[in-house]
């Protein structure tokens, strides 16, 4: 690990200013940053210290039904939170499905939002990576490549987004409160990471010195919590990075989905939000045949970036488990095995 | 004199029997939940600093330039060993001066020959510097096209296999029995590469003392590495003091001393300081060995009747450019099944990895599990339940050899686990079962085997003037509970309790225990432990016998019987003289002898010697989203004579999920043009997780071996790696109607397979 | 760079001068203060074998800078036990053969004291299996594990409960 200043400032004020210079970062608890700065993908001269930044680790229930979640929330601390897994349960399942219990202690909300892929190009030094050093190409593009991204890729890169948390979030639009040099703004948490196209090495919308405070769900977010699960696919039961995943949501009044909310993890270098699927849903009749156009509908614009043409169709088939799950009701409680599909039942 | 007769002519059950057998907890167990195990990397002696290496990230080609002075700026670093400066070995540590003696990169030169490879080492006061000053080397390299996979180069027939086995095996008329069939299976399985990946990196702590040497590092041979070190260091081999008390799993990877533990050892040569050095996780990926990847084809004929006209295994294996190790994989089809004609073979291709090793059950696991999916496949296109066609071609003599098997409860095997798992009424037809939640289920089996060696070990015992015995074996534990199991063989064979006895081991300076692999570790030692106890009291017999003041006195060839640390009359049982009394009166302070362990050349020709056992698996498989869980295993398995059931059942429990692991999770990714591992990390190298690991069942089987050894013990260590991969496999294509022969099996293959 | 730390380490508090931000709690305790039970198993939050109690949560120590965590109270396994008594996850440890290299154990064992103050498992052992599935056991001691972790939580709980009904 290359040595680097380690500053801690009392305010965010002065965490903006300690982190505006070239090759400042924040550290939050370091779960991501750290395994990259030890596999030297990443190599900060100054670490600022925003985890005793006062005020940023409360959950708050806002006067118009929404809610605030300070950057520094821990993973596990929201999950566990009873009102949060009531009215999000699917947020709350896709946290539990992701790492390990000892992560999710340490990990924090705002850190999350900023993993970065988990591509093994990215991470090998010796390979060619356009993110780790813009133009040197993708090596991924040619080599192995089955889990790699089949929606919004480019030639320049094909990585994929590897957090959980973000699918549900972004299917919730929840939005991104940042702080930065030039004040306090907010981002839908979908314009918040970038697809790579001619700019890979760009990775979300921040400006240096910007720093995610909280991340808030709007009133609406709430209305889905009877119908809504996020559901994972992985090489082993636990503790591993999703192959695919989608976060399902529905608000279904008179047997008919009045609004549906998806979202795809595994497919893309940010968060999915799956639109087009969301419309088709829309009004219909919750039935095998509509989850089945939806999914077409979700993966319409796939494409094999490599040796993945498999993860079209399981995209698209974990999209109509989602949505069959969620229509069938939430669970009382989280399942044994968050997000497993041996959490449910089988069949669509 | 008689005595010594007498006593080893016993039934070994006479004196063992109150100890062995116990399901004694470990007797390491309170170190070890308590953090007070001290593993290799846990000293710190004084003055110690530290050694990080730099490897290389290419596979093959040359380094032409390190920034020696980038590392040696950075605050804390005391130099940097590199090609050009280093201290002079005694050896070339390419010369093959024995089999055992694999080649290793000491930065003898700048060529590079596989990815991870050491190319410097720096020493810094800090680990911190140390590392960062790794990094800072940023080597340069002239880089040549890496040769990658069973496909890389021409194949060329190993001059043998594994520990010098013919690399070809014929018995019988292969093409007369295939064209005798009525069905054929030809079908090519895929193994992929595989790393041992122990919990506890390889590490050392190495000190000189002028051209002494203490070392603590993870060993499962230590007076191997003992010599290997005294070679490269041109000094003798009782000048290395190796300290191996608790290894935090080898699985093989420790068997042979590493290059990067003798790299530790000439750090602190060249800084004059006590050094530590510890491998990164993904240096493990190189260095210390790893299993090859195969491709083996299987052909095999039935008849009408469901039985084996010729079963033929080819394996293609890869070893490294610089090196020849040769993974026996079609060894596997030597001893299970009966059939006329039988043919295995095998191919090798060299390619630009660190040289493959010993991994759990070398060949037997690669083997077994395309053999017995293979069985598998047998079965079903003749229509018969796998097991009763398993039944059907079991065999009562080593197929190859013709010889007599020293045991073999196998058919109790099946038996026994079939009836736990409840196979009967098992649908022939694949996808014909699902859970209450639609999943699909699917029930596989696999035969398990592995053959029940015997090493050379040495053990030394002693009777102490207050009646107390001590055993002393330079024994490795990894794990397996050699510390728990021979101390009780140790006091069965002082005839003492537990309580009584002291077993010294854990480190080179005690009687060379040989090496703790092949299974033979408890069977080894525990012979030599056997025959030192043996030896120890008909010394004390002696003393006693020969002293008319002993009411033993005059036994002659009646001889004496040792029991609860009392000699008596076999004739009279009455008589009787306690070890203590015995010592006292002779005057002695202690007596002590030594034994040996070692296979019996005339036993091993006579019979066919293996380990057996039957693993049944349930496999749950999303019939849409194609992700498998295995749900309940269930193995039975006859391995001789039983010392800690306890132990043994962890031992089986572990091999089973290593042979769940083989079949669904483990697999080294290596960049095909860059010949670097992508995911050599255990983020991304998938070993079972707890969430992985069904509830699962192992079954002893009792069996009386009085050929093996003279315990009668067959080792239980790899063995639960055969038949289970096979068994979840098997589940797979049952629940699924896919078979699978590219392991580890993968998601892509299930979906697809099963349609939208 | 002078950086000192104040750590509360198995309930002793502890100055400590650290020299250098890289430190991460793991090589603080092992390479520093000598406490080498807590293990490196891979140093990249992938294994579990540093498993220590920060503020009373189980957290890989690997990816945890020291001197971020100035002022933690922290609890290793050389902190659990009182005396030579073990602490009821560590005796069941032994009594399931939770264990066989023991590389893993400390880590287990950190994890298991952990999750059963979180609360989250019950007596499911499919709970236990998956809130334990971020310790790796390559040797394949995991239904001991299970095991022992649930019968150390109900031996807990019991005592809890036995407690409580001594103080109403």
């Amino acid at each position: 690990m290359m040595n680097f200043d380690y500053v801690r400032p009392a305010s965010v004020a002065d965490a903006i200013a300690e982190a505006s210079e070239k090759g400042a970062t924040y550290l939050a608890s370091g779960t991501n940053l750290l395994d990259l700065m030890k596999g030297g993908v990443s190599r900060p001269s100054r670490l600022v210290d925003v985890t005793r930044l006062p005020g940023l680790d409360r959950i708050e229930h806002l006067a118009d039904g929404g809610l605030r979640i300070g950057a520094l929330v821990r993973n596990a601390d929201l999950a566990h939170d009873a009102d949060f897994a009531r009215n999000y349960p699917a947020i709350a399942e896709a946290l539990l499905s992701g790492a390990s219990a000892q992560l999710r202690n340490a990990a924090t909300v705002g850190g999350n939002l900023m993993q970065r892929t988990r591509c093994a190009y990215f991470y090998d030094a010796g390979s060619a990576c356009n993110r780790r050093w813009p133009g040197a190409g993708c090596d991924a593009l040619k080599g192995e490549n089955r889990l790699h991204a089949v929606l919004g890729w480019s030639e320049g890169c094909i990585a994929t987004h590897p957090s959980d948390f973000c699918v549900p979030l972004v299917g919730l639009d929840a939005v991104v409160e940042i702080e930065g040099k030039g004040g306090r703004r907010e981002l839908p948490l979908e314009a918040l990471h970038r697809l790579p196209g001619e700019t890979p090495e760009r990775e979300t919308a921040l400006e240096r010195g910007d720093l995610i405070v909280a991340l808030r769900l709007p009133t609406e977010a709430k209305n889905f919590a009877g119908h809504s699960r996020y559901i994972k696919v992985r090489e082993r039961t636990s503790y591993a990075f999703a192959v695919v995943s989608a976060a399902a949501a529905l608000r279904i009044e008179d047997g008919k989905i009045r609004e549906a909310r998806l979202a795809l993890g595994g497919v893309a270098a940010k968060p999915w939000r799956a639109r087009g699927a969301e419309q088709v849903l829309a009004g219909a009749a919750p039935d095998a045949a509509v989850y089945r156009e939806a999914a077409r509908a979700a993966l319409a614009d796939a494409k094999p970036s490599g040796d993945n043409a498999f993860k079209i169709e399981l995209a698209q088939r974990i999209v109509v488990r989602a949505l069959t799950l969620a229509a069938a009701g939430t669970p009382d409680r989280i399942p044994a095995l968050p997000g497993s599909p041996f959490s449910s039942v089988a069949g669509a | 004199m008689t005595v010594e007769l007498n006593l080893t002519r016993d039934p070994a059950h006479l004196r063992h029997g109150s100890n062995i057998g116990q399901p004694l907890r470990r007797t390491d167990g309170a170190l070890k939940v308590t953090g007070k195990a001290r593993y290799a990397a846990d000293n710190h002696p004084p003055g110690m600093v530290y050694a990080v290496i730099a490897t290389s990230c290419i596979a093959r080609g040359r380094v032409t330039a390190l920034c020696v002075d980038a590392a040696k700026r950075h605050p804390g670093v005391i130099d940097v060993m590199t090609p050009a400066h280093k201290p002079e070995l005694a050896e070339d540590p390419d010369a093959k001066g024995n089999p055992f003696a694999f080649r290793m990169e000491l930065l003898q030169s700048d060529e590079v020959r596989y990815a991870n490879q050491a190319i410097a080492v720096v020493i810094a006061e800090t680990l911190e510097a140390a590392t960062e000053g790794a990094a800072l080397l940023s080597p340069r390299y002239q880089v040549e096209i890496a040769r990658v996979g069973l496909d890389a180069g021409e194949t060329y027939v190993p001059p043998a296999v594994g520990i010098g086995h013919p690399a070809e095996v014929r018995h019988g008329d292969i093409d007369a029995g295939l064209a005798a069939a009525s069905k054929r299976i030809d079908a090519t399985y895929e193994t992929p590469a595989q790393y041992h990946n122990a919990m506890e990196p390889h590490a050392i702590v190495a000190v000189w003392d002028g051209d002494r040497l203490f070392i603590d590092t993870p060993s499962q041979g230590m007076a191997m590495a003992q010599m290997r070190i005294a070679g490269l260091f041109g000094i003798p081999p009782a000048n290395i003091h190796i300290n191996s008390p608790f290894l935090g799993g080898g699985f093989g990877s420790k068997g042979l001393v590493s290059g990067p533990q003798v790299l530790g050892v000439m750090a602190a040569k060249l800084v004059g300081r006590p050094v530590k050095l510890v491998l990164r996780r993904s240096q493990m990926y190189g260095p210390v060995g790893h299993r090859p990847p195969t491709r083996q084809r299987i052909r095999i004929g039935t008849g009408d009747d469901g039985l084996l006209t010729a079963l033929e295994h080819e394996a293609r294996i890869t070893t490294s450019s610089f090196d020849d190790f040769y993974e026996p994989a079609a060894d596997a089809s030597h001893t299970l099944y009966a059939s006329p004609a039988i043919r295995t073979a095998h191919q090798a291709v060299r390619v630009d990895t660190g040289t493959p090793l010993f991994m759990r059950a070398p060949g037997e696991a690669t083997g077994s599990i395309a053999l017995e999916s293979a069985i598998d496949e047998a079965a079903f296109a003749c229509g018969i339940d796998p097991l009763e066609f398993r039944l059907k071609n079991y065999a009562e003599v080593e197929p190859t050899t013709g010889k007599p098997f020293s045991s073999k409860a196998l058919r109790q095997c099946y038996a026994k686990a079939a009836e736990r798992f409840g196979w009967a009424g098992r649908p022939l037809q694949p996808k014909q079962m699902r859970d209450e939640n639609g999943f699909l289920v699917g029930w596989g089996m696999g035969t398990a085997t592995f053959p029940a060696l015997m090493f050379q070990g040495n053990a030394r015992a002693v009777i102490r003037a207050d009646g107390r015995g001590v055993m002393e074996s330079g024994a490795h534990d990894m794990g397996q509970g050699a510390w728990t199991a021979l101390t009780q063989i140790s006091a069965d064979a002082l005839a003492l309790d537990l309580d009584q006895i002291s077993f010294l081991s854990g480190t080179s300076d005690l009687p060379d225990a040989g090496i703790a692999g092949g299974s033979a570790h408890t069977a080894t030692v525990g012979a030599a432990i056997h025959n030192a106890g043996a030896a120890v009291i008909a010394k004390l017999a002696e003393l006693a016998t020969s002293d008319e003041r002993s009411p033993l006195f005059g036994a002659g060839n009646a001889g004496v019987v040792a029991r609860a640390g009392r000699l008596h009359r076999r004739d009279d049982d009455a008589r009787s003289e306690s070890y203590a009394e015995i010592l006292a009166r002779a005057g002695v302070a202690e007596v002590e002898a030594s034994g040996t362990g070692a296979a019996d050349p005339a036993a091993q020709s006579q019979y066919a010697m293996h380990a057996h056992g039957a693993v049944f698996a349930e496999v749950k498989v999303d019939p849409e989203l194609g992700q498998i869980r295995a749900t309940r295993l269930v193995g039975a398995f006859a391995a001789g004579r039983i010392i800690n059931p306890l132990m043994v059942r962890s031992q089986l429990y572990g091999g089973m999920i290593w042979g769940l692991s083989f079949a669904l999770h483990e697999e080294a990714v290596m960049d095909k043009r860059s010949g670097r591992i992508l995911n050599a990390n255990l983020a991304e190298y998938h070993v079972p997780v707890n969430a992985d690991v069904p509830p699962m069942e192992v079954i002893t089987v009792d069996e009386h071996d009085p050929h093996v050894n003279p315990l009668g013990i067959k080792g239980v260590g790899e063995i639960g790696i055969t038949g289970s991969a096979g068994a979840v496999a098997n589940a797979v294509f049952h629940a699924t109607g896919i078979r699978v022969r590219n392991f580890p099996i993968k998601i892509e293959e299930v979906v697809m397979g099963l349609g939208g | 760079m002078n950086l000192p730390i104040s750590l509360t380490i198995n309930g002793v508090r502890r100055e400590i001068a650290l020299d250098d931000p890289r430190v991460t709690l793991l090589d603080l305790l092992r390479e520093r203060l000598d406490l080498t039970g807590t293990k490196k198993g891979c140093d990249r939050g992938q294994c579990g074998a540093c498993t220590i109690l920060v503020d009373g949560r189980r957290i890989n120590s690997c990816l945890a800078l020291a001197v971020s965590h100035d002022g933690a109270e922290i609890v290793t396994i050389e902190g659990v036990g009182r005396g030579d008594q073990l602490h009821p996850v560590q005796a069941a440890f032994i009594a399931h053969d939770g264990f066989q290299c023991g590389f893993c154990t400390p880590g287990q064992i950190m994890s298991g004291i952990g999750l059963i103050r979180e609360g989250q498992a019950g007596d499911d052992p499919e709970r236990v299996r998956e809130c334990m599935s971020g310790n790796l056991c390559r040797c394949g001691a995991y239904q001991g594990i299970t095991e022992a972790v649930l019968e150390a939580q109900a031996d807990i709980n019991a005592k809890n409960t036995a407690k409580q009904r001594r103080s109403a």
